[in-house]
């Protein structure tokens, strides 16, 4: 189906991220929609669309928000989860960017339709540049009678409070990222309760991707059909495919899932300087790595979790011959330990130990038998973690060792430096502003 | 099999049936994996996981294989449901090697400083280590160190590298204590428990932590690196503080406590007690008495054999020809209460006997005789627990009796507790207890208790410091009685209720009987085997009147036994009462300043070295045995036999078991009791600006008697402030930060001044505390007018 | 160097803060990042001054703060700089910058120049992987750095020459950044660029080669 340009089809018109731009193709048409149906209407519309969770783990959005009770009395919360920080995940701060009103749009319907009179949008500290735009989102809708009391005299009320993190990868998991929003460290809670029954303040919450809400207002808009026109049945509609890496073209490509890589790598202009394409990771550090034999995947929930992967955040990062997949790896794992939130024993002792057994393999005085170690830590950490954390931890050192063990058999012997010289890996690309 | 339900497991009787190690078993739903297992006689090793608290799933130590989930579990997070089947280590290799995996990631940076360690010899790592762990690491790299160790508190040390996270002791103090003074700080790796600069782990409830750590990262400093656990002998005692009555784990080695520890006791102090019950024992070794001193004629006291000291205070009390009289502290045990008691009667031929060493009256004599005494009704922990509404009069809990404190905190927490405080200020306590103030100047409790709306079956708390109010006692059993609401006395002192029972009052016999009925005389002397008139029929004469007719010259002696003047109600009459009569017998386990007035010192063993019970403010006996045993130290009742031996009476009590029997003996009264009180209030008059009301009442931590020699424990006292409201600050012409100078014509103290929302015309200063004797200073009692002025430095 | 005091009006503004939801203590890292603005670092007293006004114990406040990453418990200089050293940044030469920017200015991870303008971070992945490597200045982008650029950079920043980032406002201090994500706006939303390169790659490739979604019947 090839590119499917929605959430970014305007994004190359002067301030594509003003509510004035926004407004001239539709915008906020869909939240006017919205709030002449019942809230269950609007629920049955996602539902029926399919749409599921951009954040990684694909969790159908429309079931997600039928979980929430209904006349319980307790306030409802609607939280975004735009706390992007996954290696390889880009996608959510670009959308922020050049078009946060969907965003905004997509708020005020999600939290209609679960009832909700309050919702937060939880964006990772590190990107002011994003901050400024939903705040100016925000305030633009407010002045419009968008958000606020009474919105378009549906007798409905929303307010919207922008949010921002300090610096927490774990704030990605939607138990953690509620205990920091109550102004907590932000470390997983306990489950059940699940945040559908007792999520902020002990009320039920929705958390989604911000993606995921930004998608929304196309489904009430188009209908469920429309959106179901793209991708697949288990894995429909558009999504925002990120690639970086060794690639010409790195950026935004939004395309129906079920595209596969190697049509996002030719759109992408393919490697660079015309370099093998070594390893690829589709979703993020934590779904494990493919290599150029499963280029043709289509890029859906089903046919990755089939080649023993996942779609996770739709973000493929691409590397070329010319990259060591034990620094690779090193660097990850010591990102992982460096995010670990400390809670449980496997997470923070695992990656503490990982990250110093790897580092010799990076110097070149790893042990043979120190691979079947790491190996044996990643399985004490898998599964047995307090959050799916210590599971992406423990995901890309099994992963790099299917595809190249023996390029680990020879970290025992060489420096990953003298086996893959850095100057050849690194690109110093022209592109840019200064 | 079927379990039934503990207390903690849950209050729903409906049983679910479920599978553990392919054990069929009944238990009451929402029954934990873990407490399962555990009953049945698995015990599935854990770490963060404790009864008390809410459950965390952190460690990961507890894992399980549970039928039909993927992974293993947290056996310490999830129930049982009908239906689970459930293998532990014991029958799955699931378990067993997610067991033995993170026992090897607790123990890659951990010191494994065994040897050195407290904790060493009942340490859960270790012992878990032994059958979880790997016998050779695998670890090859650097481990994680810390600079060591890092004073959390004077008390609380805490060595971070033998940490394994679990978070018990955060928890702890956040959910059980309300004293979130220690976090987790930092994050992942170098995550570590910490306080915040400055801001020392100052909670009362501090020591528990370092009980329930189930590594050796907390310490206290008082017994860091003093014994082994396997050079211990451990009793289980009951504290002696106060009148929660904790049951205790008293650890000796060589004749000499060494630590005491809670000992779970569902019924009353659960698993936990208060930093003053566990580290306050010092004074067991601080100016112990030991020899019987007698004064010579030269009027110098020199030491003297047992025989001759006790005939020489038989003799004294024999010339005194029953112009004499008893003074009590409040921390006898039960049975030397009793012992005092009767010896009152029989050998002294008196009722002039009161062990109300406090603020007191005739009021709080028939509050006490009417309505505490024989009781066998009264309030229980549990019932607090269960409580809609308790109203708290004239009573601190934290600061007054903390396990109190704990149970009503764990009530609110549960979410159907209201607390209602009469009180000049929402302290910090109370606060903790999410409790509403009605804020209440000394002297008005009476006026507001009858004033507030009380929903029926609530319960009413009322401090010992009520007895400092006329009326209020009338008053709070009075409201009591019209709303339906139980009312229970909290004393502060451990001996309090015992002595009560045991008719250390002068219109008191044993068991609540009132001296006045002649039936209650004739029952009592029937037991004692003396005639009925050896029972004087009328009231003897209370603390003061004591105090008041010595310095009269209508008393010719006083036995002072567990006392210590600076508690006195007036210390300064109190010197003034001895110096007027001819002759003093003091008997108690320490010098104190009245032993050199003493013609007779005698030395009595402190609770560690003796059998007896404290009854508790429940009323529920709390019986306890000798923990060390060869001391040769005697009990009050046995030195009082002597006496009586030597005043040729048969007095009968040499033993513990005889006291018990006698006791028993008496059985319960059914007959009359005292009058209810019916004593009027009294109008608090108009007073000038700078007058104020004194509020004031004992902090947990402070300059007590037994508190001294532990360092440590008074490094963590609160400091001593005074309070007064803005509006009344602002009249003196006071601000926060200023000093404040509290006065009367006996003398003053001075204060540095915090400005709270407080009721107005009132100054709070604490009752006992580094520069704040109340007693001391002003012979004051709360309710009394005071001047206030701008304090100099 | 001397950190400043919170003042009356300081605290004000954090009960702006604590207002802006249901409960409370939910502002408590917006809090601490606008302590942050004021202090240049969160220090005791910084914690203090947020336990007050929320009611909290200094140390649960401390427990907060030392979780998150962005908070630091040292004066900061003037700007903070990071560089990523994720895997793909890192690669990519993020390395390269890292060892650029430390020998430049003779300080390493987490320190600050003796004269206090810059602090320097190797930081984790920042969401901005197609524009790799990636560098921040005060949180704000600086896209597809090479170390020709680095040098330029630091030299615009210590001769206070305008600096604008590839995605943000022209560069002023880590202080202003702060007060933002405090949840202060700086009104400075027209002051960024519009899309860039990476984020229009696959719009001008779908009209370069006529792709577009299918057309619904709302139109968008």
């Amino acid at each position: 189906m090839g590119l499917t340009p929605v959430l970014t089809a305007h994004w190359d018109e002067p301030k594509s991220f003003d509510i004035e731009n926004y407004q001239k193709h539709a915008g906020y048409v869909a939240l006017t929609n919205s709030l002449k149906m019942t809230p269950d209407e609007v629920i049955g519309v996602v539902k029926d669309s399919g749409l599921r969770g951009r954040g990684g783990a694909g969790f159908p959005t429309g079931l997600k928000w039928s979980f929430v009770p209904q006349n319980d009395g307790k306030p409802h919360y609607l939280v975004v989860n735009a706390d992007e920080s996954e290696p390889g995940a880009c996608k959510d701060i670009p959308l922020m960017l050049a078009n946060p009103h969907s965003l905004v749009e997509g708020v005020a319907i999600a939290a209609y339709a679960i009832r909700a009179n309050h919702a937060f949008i939880y964006i990772r500290g590190e990107v002011p540049h994003a901050i400024r735009r939903v705040m100016n989102a925000v305030e633009q809708a407010y002045a419009q009678g968008l958000l606020g009391k009474n919105i378009k005299n549906s007798g409905f009320d929303l307010d919207v409070v922008v949010h921002t993190g300090a610096g927490a990868y774990i704030c990605g998991e939607e138990t953690a990222l509620l205990d920091s929003l109550e102004g907590r460290r932000g470390q997983p809670r306990l489950k059940p309760p699940f945040p559908a029954v007792a999520g902020l303040y002990a009320s039920p919450t929705v958390v989604n991707n911000a993606e995921t809400l930004a998608s929304v207002p196309s489904i009430i808009l188009n209908g469920a059909d429309w959106f179901k026109s793209m991708g697949t049945e288990k894995s429909p509609g558009f999504k925002l495919f990120a690639v970086s890496g060794h690639v010409k073209r790195p950026g935004i490509y939004e395309a129906a899932l079920g595209t596969p890589m190697s049509e996002l790598l030719d759109y992408a202009g393919g490697m660079k300087q015309g370099r093998d394409l070594k390893f690829w990771i589709p979703g993020g550090s934590s779904v494990p790595m493919l290599t150029p034999e499963h280029i043709d995947i289509p890029m859906t929930y089903e046919d990755l979790a089939a080649a023993g992967t996942m779609l996770g955040t739709g973000t493929p990062m691409m590397f070329d011959k010319t990259t060591s997949v034990v620094k690779a790896v090193s660097r990850w794992l010591e990102f992982y330990k460096h995010e670990s939130c400390g809670k449980c024993t496997p997470c923070r002792e695992g990656t503490y130990w990982i990250t110093g057994v790897l580092e010799k393999f990076e110097h070149g005085v790893g042990k043979e038998h120190e691979l079947e170690l790491i190996n044996d830590i990643c399985g004490q950490i898998a599964g047995r973690s307090f959050c799916a954390l210590g599971d992406a931890a423990a995901t890309p050192f099994p992963g790099a060792m299917k595809y190249f063990a023996s390029e680990f058999e020879e970290a025992t012997r060489k420096p990953v430096d003298v086996s893959f010289p850095p100057e050849r890996t690194k690109i110093f690309s022209t592109v840019g502003v200064m | 099999m079927t379990l039934t339900s503990d207390n903690k497991a849950t209050n729903t009787q409906e049983l679910i049936t479920a599978t553990i190690d392919g054990i069929q078993m009944q238990v009451p739903k929402g029954t934990l994996i873990i407490r399962a297992a555990e009953k049945m006689g698995t015990f599935v090793p854990r770490f963060c996981d404790h009864p008390s608290l809410a459950p965390v799933a952190a460690c990961r130590m507890c894992l399980v294989e549970i039928e039909g989930m993927p992974k293993p579990q947290p056996s310490c997070a999830i129930p049982l449901t009908e239906g689970m089947v459930v293998k532990t280590q014991m029958t799955s290799k699931v378990a067993e090697d997610a067991q033995a995996g993170v026992m090897e990631f607790l123990l890659i940076n951990h010191p494994l400083d065994c040897p050195v360690c407290d904790k060493g010899g009942e340490c859960p790592l270790q012992n878990q280590a032994m059958t979880a762990g790997r016998t050779e690491s695998r670890f090859e790299i650097e481990k994680r160190t810390f600079p060591k160790p890092l004073e959390l508190s004077t008390e609380i040390l805490l060595d971070r590298e033998r940490c394994v996270e679990c978070a018990r002791c955060t928890r702890f103090s956040e959910e059980i204590a309300g004293d979130p003074f220690i976090e987790l700080l930092e994050r992942g790796a170098k995550q570590q428990v910490g306080i915040a600069t400055d801001e020392p782990f100052n909670s009362y409830f501090s020591g528990n932590t370092v009980q329930i750590c189930p590594v050796g990262a907390l310490t206290s400093s008082a017994y860091r690196f003093r014994s082994r656990p396997f050079d211990l002998v451990s009793v289980k005692t009951t504290c002696e503080h106060c009148a929660a009555g904790c049951s205790l784990r008293t650890d000796y080695r060589r004749e000499t406590v060494m630590r005491r520890l809670a000992w779970e006791d569902p019924e009353v102090n659960e698993d936990w007690n208060c930093d003053k019950g566990r580290f306050a024992f010092g004074y067991l070794k601080t100016n112990r008495l030991t020899q019987p001193k007698v004064r010579n004629l030269d009027g110098n006291q020199i030491d003297a054999l047992w025989p001759d000291a006790v005939d020489i205070a038989a003799a004294g009390l024999a010339n005194a020809q029953g112009k004499v009289a008893v003074l009590l502290g409040g921390r006898l045990t039960l049975e030397d209460a009793y012992a005092y008691s009767k010896f009152a009667r029989v050998a002294l031929g008196t009722n002039n006997i009161d062990f109300r060493n406090r603020d007191h009256s005739e009021e709080e004599q028939q509050f006490l005789g009417s309505a505490v005494a024989g009781n066998h009704n009264s309030v229980t922990y549990k019932e607090l627990e269960n409580a809609q509404n308790v109203i708290l009069v004239s009573f601190e809990p934290e600061e007054e009796s903390p396990i109190i404190f704990l149970r009503l905190r764990k009530a609110m927490q549960k979410g159907n507790l209201k607390v209602t405080a009469i009180a000049p200020y929402l302290s910090k306590g109370l606060e903790k207890l999410n409790a509403e103030v009605v804020a209440t100047k000394p002297g008005e409790e009476g006026k507001v208790l009858s004033g507030i709306d009380i929903v029926e079956n609530s319960i009413i708390l009322i401090g010992e410091r009520a007895a400092a109010i006329p009326g209020l006692l009338s008053v709070a059993l009075e409201v009591s009685n019209k709303t339906q609401s139980k009312i229970s006395w909290i004393p502060r002192r451990a001996g309090e209720r015992g002595a009560l029972e045991a008719g250390a009052l002068p219109a008191l016999l044993p068991g609540a009987r009132p001296v006045a009925d002649a039936s209650a005389r004739s029952e009592v002397a029937k037991v004692w085997g003396v005639s009925n008139s050896k029972i004087p029929s009328e009231p003897g004469l209370d603390h003061s009147q004591i105090i008041k007719a010595a310095i009269n010259g209508e008393l010719k002696a006083l036995i002072i036994a567990g006392l210590d003047v600076l508690d006195a109600p007036d210390p300064k009459l109190f010197s003034e009462a001895i110096n007027a009569v001819d002759f003093v017998i003091t008997i108690g386990v320490q010098e104190n300043s009245l032993t050199r007035y003493a013609n007779v010192s005698l030395p009595v063993a402190p609770v560690t070295e003796k059998s007896g019970t404290f009854i508790n403010w429940e009323g529920r006996p709390r019986p306890f045995g000798k923990a060390i045993g060869s001391t040769n130290a005697l009990t009050d009742a046995r030195v009082l036999s002597m006496i009586a031996e030597s005043m040729d009476l048969d007095f009968g009590l040499q033993i513990i078991e005889d006291l018990r029997m006698e006791l028993s003996e008496l059985g319960i009264w059914n007959g009359s009791k005292l009058e209810k009180p019916q004593f009027e209030s009294k109008e608090i008059v108009d007073f000038k600006n700078d007058n104020v009301i004194l509020s004031t009442w004992h902090q947990l931590l402070d300059e007590g008697a037994m508190q001294v020699g532990e360092e440590h424990l008074a490094g963590t006292q609160k400091s001593s402030v005074a309070y007064l409201s803005e509006e009344t600050a602002k009249q003196n012409n006071l601000t926060t930060g200023d000093l404040v100078t509290v006065l009367n014509t006996r003398g003053s103290i001075t204060l540095p001044l915090e400005i709270i929302e407080m009721v107005n015309k009132v100054i709070w200063i604490p009752f006992n505390s580094k520069d704040s004797k109340v007693k001391q200073s002003l012979g004051a009692k709360e309710g009394d007018i005071m001047l206030i002025e701008k304090g100099k430095v | 160097m001397s950190v400043k005091e919170i003042t009356a009006e300081h605290i004000e503004e954090l009960e702006v803060l604590a207002a802006k939801y249901p409960v409370r203590r939910s502002a408590l890292l917006p809090m601490l990042h606008y302590v942050q603005s004021v202090q240049g670092m969160v220090s005791p007293k910084g914690i203090q001054t947020c336990a007050t006004v929320l009611d909290l114990t200094p140390a649960e406040v401390a427990a907060v703060a030392t979780f998150y990453t962005m908070f630091k418990r040292f004066p900061m200089g003037k700007h903070h700089i990071g560089v990523c050293i994720n895997t793909l940044c890192a690669l990519l030469g993020g390395d390269d910058l890292w060892k650029e920017l430390t020998e430049t200015l003779g300080i390493g991870h987490d320190e600050t120049t003796s004269d206090s303008m810059f602090t320097i971070e190797r930081i984790e992945c920042q969401a901005a992987c197609t524009v790799a490597p990636v560098m921040t200045v005060n949180w704000e982008f600086m896209d597809s750095m090479d170390p020709a650029k680095l040098k330029e950079l630091i030299e615009k920043l210590k001769t206070g020459a305008p600096v604008q980032s590839t995605r943000g406002t022209l560069i002023t201090s880590i202080s202003d950044s702060e007060r933002l994500l405090a949840g202060f706006n700086d009104g400075k939303v027209n002051d960024s660029p519009d899309a860039d390169d990476s984020m229009l790659a696959g719009l001008r490739v779908a009209k370069e080669r006529n792709m577009t979604a299918p057309i619904g019947k709302g139109v968008r």
